[in-house]
Order: structure tokens, then sequence, then C-alpha cells
């Protein structure tokens, strides 16, 4: 395979402490190496570049059949948004929903090569990965869901932590997931009846457990196991006024279980977890009280769900919040109930600047990336589509980056809002190297991918170069360009090859998916009759055609994990 | 043939060689505009000043007109689908028929056909809920399926006959129909104004019967009754007026019980 090197660019590579210095990158094999030798070699000048690890994203919905429902769902969201063919790349169509090959193109121009899904069924596990497998150029990977399954509702009520790991570790094989995923706990196995829980004390019907005994249990099941990342969890009461207390108790809730510092727990688009009120008319950000925790507390990684003003579809696993959103927008909607394991809710959204609550939200957003101090703790997401489709990170890049940037979107916004926002008294703004944490280090760290995120010797070489000069380019006033180099990257490096030039796809390469196989004692093959008998009984698929097999994937990396039982 | 390019704001600014070099779409071939058509006249710098002149058979050529802001386009035969659609103004006049989707989620300007026109005339998109938002379309003949489907502004005549569901989705805006309708009328319709002059085979269930009226306003000017008043669509909660003409159907006097 052809050496590569780039040259005199400016790198931000913060896993490895290298803060702008300029510097080569020498890539071979579809690895960073100390050096190259080889005539060879392709030489890349990034002079007057910023040189970072390729992108990661650790929470947008891109594949499954979630999203394929906003697709059907949606064609008004097709025909305005449409990718011609081209001699590299397939059309394509969608603006927040767009189709598995466009996503990925247009991941990669911004300069990104790693997107996780974060919410598979697993009873759908086979369909999200045929999507993945048809989504170019990014690695990804995806999350199953567990918070709501009847398997791990009965192991934990009876206090069987162990046949629940058994059973986790099984679904991370079975589905080829990456992390466990809780979306909100006992939630929705009460929605499959029409109730919902109000809080982490609450008990789910049928299971009498609580959704603390959930959160807590699997996280004990995550240790067990050593799985890469900390749980990921879409906290209770998500996306209702006052419910900043319930996220508040969700983090509180596995406090003990911290050790050595590491994080135990992710509270994902932290932003809808974080607003207070009594109801929407007094209701109000609690942003400060959420950041004031983080800021004390080492055991929680946060993401920020940040909402941009524009036309999008929100998709959640979560039922009972979707119905809330329907009622108040009173636009079509999907709902539906995933067997014994989940539930889906699909509704049409768009965010108003003249909106009192759409414009605090979108101060939330950047209240909790602003004010929680340590980037290693918030990543810049927007929950892809939900608070926005991703294509919009170049603004939320620029208004990290710069306070003249927020407070021209201030001037624009609702008054009382604009007058009940944090925003205008926080002077802070996020250095390249700050930027680099939050949209790659961190999130590469988070979810224990060793090879991404950095740009060591050993790591994958996926590297994206945006135009544009540190030294030169005050990024708080000229926050224009900054959107402009964020959006199309000069260069987007991909396991060693050139994928994207001057923001165009240059070629089309496939990327790898991850998955954990658990590699545990004979104990946890113990549970596989027991599953048997309970596909037998509740499922509407064999056990034998649950399973995905591995050669399903189109490239499969397994991401080895010993486990402790 | 899909000729998006074919508006007076494509057009502005060329002369007749420029305009004969714009690309257009056949099928999967691109092709120019002079290799299918004869390209003569004088060209203008301000889309106002110019008019497009088209005679020959263009009932084939999709999307004449869409999206222009200003100008007049005539066509001496029949036209083809997606006529005017996202049309921002000036006007456009059909000598012959027009095809489906007519006018579909027009924004203002005048489409007026002097024979008949397909389905979804004036109509949203597939999904979308952004009719007819203003504007005017007439039509001396008779007009399909889902007239004004999602309209929200505007006004839409029929000199002819419509299909069924016209008004469908409706919200806001005029339509009206001198001839008969084949029913369904104001299907989930929430609010606007359909005034069908012709007979109507059955009401929707779903709206109730409000008065009989002597005559009905529409845009500014006065249209004699008597008109039976329905309101809806329940369903929807709808605050829609469905006017009716007595005289024309006398398969809903039973109605008149409920007074």
């Amino acid at each position: 395979m052809a050496e590569l090197l780039i040259k005199n660019g400016f790198v931000y590579d913060p896993l490895n402490g290298i803060n702008g210095e300029r510097m080569d990158i020498a890539v071979k094999d579809g690895k960073i190496v100390e050096k190259v030798k080889g005539r060879g070699k392709k030489v890349i000048d990034a002079s007057g570049m910023i040189v970072m690890p390729g992108g990661v994203d650790i929470h947008s919905h891109i594949a499954g059949a979630k999203v394929n429902a906003g697709r059907m769902l949606r064609p008004e969201d097709h025909f305005k948004d449409v990718e011609a063919k081209t001699d590299k790349t397939r059309s394509g169509v969608g603006h927040s929903i767009p189709s598995t090959f466009t996503t990925g193109y247009r991941y990669a121009k911004m300069g990104y090569t790693t997107v996780m899904d974060p919410a598979m069924p697993p009873l759908k596990a086979r369909h999200t990965h045929e999507e993945l497998n048809d989504t170019p150029i990014i690695d990804k990977g995806s999350y199953p869901l567990l918070g709501d399954c009847w398997f791990v509702l009965e192991f934990l009520k009876k206090g069987m932590i162990k046949e629940c790991a058994a059973y986790v570790a099984w679904t991370m094989e079975a589905t080829r997931g990456y992390v466990i995923k809780l979306v909100n706990p006992g939630g929705l196995e009460a929605w499959g009846f029409g109730r919902n829980v109000r809080n982490i004390d609450d008990v789910v019907l049928n299971f009498d457990i609580s959704p603390r005994e959930i959160i807590q249990g699997l996280c004990k099941v995550n240790q067990l196991l050593h799985m890469p990342h900390t749980i990921h969890v879409h906290t209770n009461n998500l996306g209702k006024p006052g419910n900043y207390v319930t996220t508040l108790e969700t983090m509180k809730c596995v406090e003990h279980l911290a050790n050595n510092g590491n994080p135990v727990i992710h509270v994902t688009h932290c932003q809808f977890s974080a607003f207070k009120g009594d109801d929407w008319r007094t209701f109000e950000s609690g942003a400060e009280e959420i950041a004031k925790y983080v800021n004390t507390h080492s055991h929680v990684t946060t993401d920020m769900g940040q909402v941009v003003f524009t036309d999008t579809t929100t998709m959640t696993a979560d039922g009972p919040f979707q119905y809330i959103l329907y009622q108040l927008s009173h636009n079509k909607w999907v709902n539906s109930d995933v067997e014994t394991e989940t539930s889906t809710g699909i509704v049409p959204f768009r965010y108003k600047r003249s909106s009192f609550v759409h414009a605090t939200q979108w101060s939330i957003g950047l209240e909790l990336a602003l004010l929680i101090e340590d980037p290693w703790k918030i990543y810049m997401t927007t929950d892809h589509p939900n608070a926005a489709p991703f294509i919009y990170y170049p603004k939320i890049v620029s208004w990290l980056m710069s306070r003249a940037a927020r407070e021209k979107l201030l001037k624009k916004m609702n008054k009382r809002a604009v007058h009940k926002s944090l925003l205008p008294t926080i002077d802070r703004e996020y250095t390249f190297n700050e930027l680099a944490i939050a949209t790659r280090a961190g999130q590469a760290k988070a979810l224990g991918l060793k090879n991404k995120g950095h740009l060591g010797v050993g790591a994958d070489a996926d590297i994206a170069i945006y135009n544009i000069n540190p030294q030169t380019v005050d990024p708080s006033k000229k926050y224009k360009l900054i959107r402009k180099a964020f959006k199309h990257a000069a260069y987007t490096i991909k396991d060693g090859q050139i994928a994207v030039k001057d923001g165009e796809i240059v070629r089309s390469v496939q990327g790898k998916t991850f998955w954990v196989k658990v590699k545990a004692s004979r104990s946890l093959r113990e549970i596989v009759p027991k599953l048997k008998e309970a596909f037998e009984d509740y499922y509407t698929v064999q056990y034998e055609n649950y399973i995905v097999p591995e050669h399903y994937l189109a490239v499969s990396s397994p991401v080895q994990v010993k486990a402790e039982v | 043939m899909e000729a998006e390019c074919i508006t007076p704001d494509a057009f502005a600014g060329k002369d007749s060689k420029e305009i004969a070099d714009l690309k257009l779409w056949e099928g999967n071939q691109q092709r120019s505009l002079g290799e299918l058509f004869d390209v003569e006249g004088e060209g203008a710098d301000n889309p106002k000043d110019l008019s497009i002149q088209i005679f020959g058979d263009v009932h084939k050529v999709r999307r004449i007109g869409a999206s222009m802001s200003s100008g007049e386009i005539i066509i001496h035969r029949d036209a083809g689908l997606h006529m005017g659609e996202e049309m921002k103004g000036g006007k456009i006049t059909v000598s012959g028929n027009a095809d489906s989707w007519t006018g579909a989620m027009m924004k203002n300007g005048t489409i007026e056909i002097k024979g008949s026109a397909g389905d979804y005339v004036g109509a949203a998109y597939r999904g979308s809920i952004k009719g007819m938002r203003g504007g005017t379309i007439i039509i001396h003949g008779n007009a399909g399926n889902e007239l004004g489907c999602f309209m929200r502004k505007g006004l839409i005549k029929v000199y002819g006959n419509v299909g069924q569901f016209a008004g469908m989705h409706m919200k806001n805006g005029t339509i009206m129909v001198l001839g008969n309708s084949q029913g369904r009328d104001g299907a989930e319709m929430t609010g606007g104004k359909i005034v069908i002059g012709g007979n109507v085979p059955a009401i929707l269930p779903t709206f109730t019967f409000d008065s009989i009226k002597q005559k009905v306003k529409t845009n500014g000017e006065d249209v004699a009754g008597p008109f039976y008043l329905f309101v809806g669509d329940q369903t929807e909660q709808g605050d829609g007026k469905l006017y009716v003409s007595q005289t024309s159907n006398p398969n809903l006097k039973f109605y008149e019980r409920y007074l």
C-alpha cells in the first residue's frame, strides 16, 4: 500500500499532547508511522492548514429500522435535497435523514471518519448492519437497546447480575453491538401499556423494578464485562420541563460505582435532559446545575445534543417522549413497540428562532458545552437528526469558538429566551485544541477506540486536514472562515487513503464495523438453553435467525474484551 | 423531458443563441434547448419584460416555468406535468390542456388554462404540508382529483367539473368550482372555503350542516346562490366552509330537515 507524508501542518492531537505544533505526519499501510522512506510516497503539503485526527461522532442516528421508517415518513425531506451521481459517488437524497451513501459522503466531507449509531433494537440488528454496510468511508458501530429488554429486567429483578452480564455479552455478539444503551430505562416497557415512569424510583409495570435498579444493574454489568465504553444513557423524563432533577439523580445513582476516577456513565444529548421549570411557560435552563455537578465529579461524560434552527426529524426509541412531541407539534408521526425489547417514535419537527422554548433549548446546549470546564467531559453532537442534522456541525463549531457568532444569533432570537439565557454572561471560547477534544479525541477516548482520535504511531491513519491557518486567523472574529473550513475539509484521509480532497469525494472506501466480542468463562454460555426457551415463548423469530453472523458485516472489526465472569 | 430552464428568469440577459445552449434532460441524456426547439426572438435583461411563447406540442415536457418569479409564458398547445411548480410570480397561459401537478406548491403568480388540467392542481408534493401558498389558478375546462390539496392561500377557479377530494387537507384560501364534483370535497380540511356550483353526489359525514346562504363572497365578488353551507372536517376539528348549490343538488334536500 502507498506511503503518505503530510508535511508542515499545524497538528492538533490532544491525546498525545500536541497543540498546534508544526510537524509532519507519516502514514504507511493505513497506519501512522514514525517516518516513511519510500520514493513512491505521496506528499501532501499542509502548510498553513490544520491537521487533526479524523472526526468521531459518539451519537448519531444514521442507520436502522427507525431511521428508515423516518425516511419513508418524510418524502418532503428528500425531494429538496438531491445529490446526483458522480464518477466516484452514488446518488442520494435527504436533508435530515439522508440515504446511507449520502450519509457517509457528507460525514467524510466534514472530516469525520468514525460515527456511532446509538439506538439499535436488537431484533432489528440485521437491518441496521445492512444499512451500515452501505454507509461508505466512515467506520461505524451500533448500540443495542438493553434498558427495557425483558431478559435484562428479569435478571436484574432477581439480582442475577452475572446471568445478566452473560445475556448482555451474548447480545453484543448476536447483534454485533458495541455499547450498552439505555433509553428511558423502564419507561419504554411501560409504554407498551400506554404508560411511562415518572422518576428513577418509579416502579416499572409488570416487573417490579425501578429505573434506578436498571441503571445501576447495567452499570455493574458494564464493569464486569470490561466494555470499552460506559453505559450510554438517555435519561428518564427526557424532554420534559424540570427533568434536570432526574438527570442529576441518574448521575448520582452510579456515583458509588466509580473506580479510579474513570467515567462509568455517559449521559447523552444532555441538552434535552437539562430543562428546568414546572411547565413550558416557566421553562428555563438547568445547564448551570448539571455543569456544576459534572465539573465536580469524574464519573460522568456527556454530549451536547445541540439544537440548530432548522427543519428536522426527531427519532428516538423513547416512544412516550415522542408522543408528547406529537401532541405539541400535531405533525404526522410513527410509533411502534418492538416486541420484548424497546419502542420507537418519529415526529418531524422545526426548531424556530422565534419560539421561546426552542431558543432556550439552543442556549442550553451551548451553556452546557461552555460551563462544563473540562472538554474531555462534553462532546459535540446534535443527536442527529433529533436536534439538527449533522451537516450543521460547522455552525456549532463557530458558536463554540466565537462569542461574536453567538451574539449575532442571539440578536435575532426570541427576546424572552435571550433575557433568561446565560450565554451573554459567558466569555469562554473554545481553542482549536479544545475543539479537537470535543469533536474527536474525547469521543474516541470515551468509546475506548484505542486507534482512533489521535495521530500517535500505530493509530489508524484517519486524518482530517482543514484549510485554515491558526496563526493568522482568529476564530473568535473570523467565524465565517471557520465554518467554511470545517464544512469542506481540504483532505479527509481514511485508513491512509485520500477519500476527500477540497471538499469533494475522490475515493469511496469501505469502513469497518466495530463490535464487542466478550471473552468469558464457560458459565456465560449456560444461559443459551434458557434463551432458546424464551424465544419460543415470546419472539416472532427463531433463536437461530436472530443472530447476525459475522460474515454479514462488510468489514468486521471485533473489539476483544475479557470479562470478569 | 425536464425543462425547468424554460422560465423568464433563466432566459433573462441572454440572446437567442445563449438560450439555445441552456441544458435540459431528456430521459438520462443531457441535451440543449436548441437541439429540441427552434429558438427565435429578442432577449431582455429583466425577466419581467420577457414573454416566452411555445408553439409546439410540449405535453411531454415537464416543469415548464418552475420557480419562475416574473414575466410571462404562453403555451399554445398542451403542457406537461409539474408546470409552474413552486412558481413565485408572473403568468403562465396554456391554450390547450395541462397535466397533473400544475402549480404544485406555488407561492404567487397566475396560471390560466383554457383547456382541462390533471390531478393535484396547486397541491403539495408527497409528505409536505405546504400546498399552494398564494396566487391564482384558473381552469376553463375540467380538473382531476385532489385539487388544491394542502392549500394554504390563494384562489383556484374551475369552470368545468372536478374529480374527487377537491380541497383535501385545505387550510385556507378559496376553491371555486362551477361544474360538478365527484364528491368527498374538503376531506380533512381545517379552514378555507370551497364553493361548488354543480352537483355533488354526497357530503362527507364528518361535515355538519350549518345553514342556507343566498350568496357567497369569493375574492371580493358575490356569487349568487342559494347554497347549502357545511362546516368541517370534524375529524380534524376543522372550521372549513363548504358551499354547495341548492338548486343543482336536490339529492341533498334532506339536510333541510336539520335546520
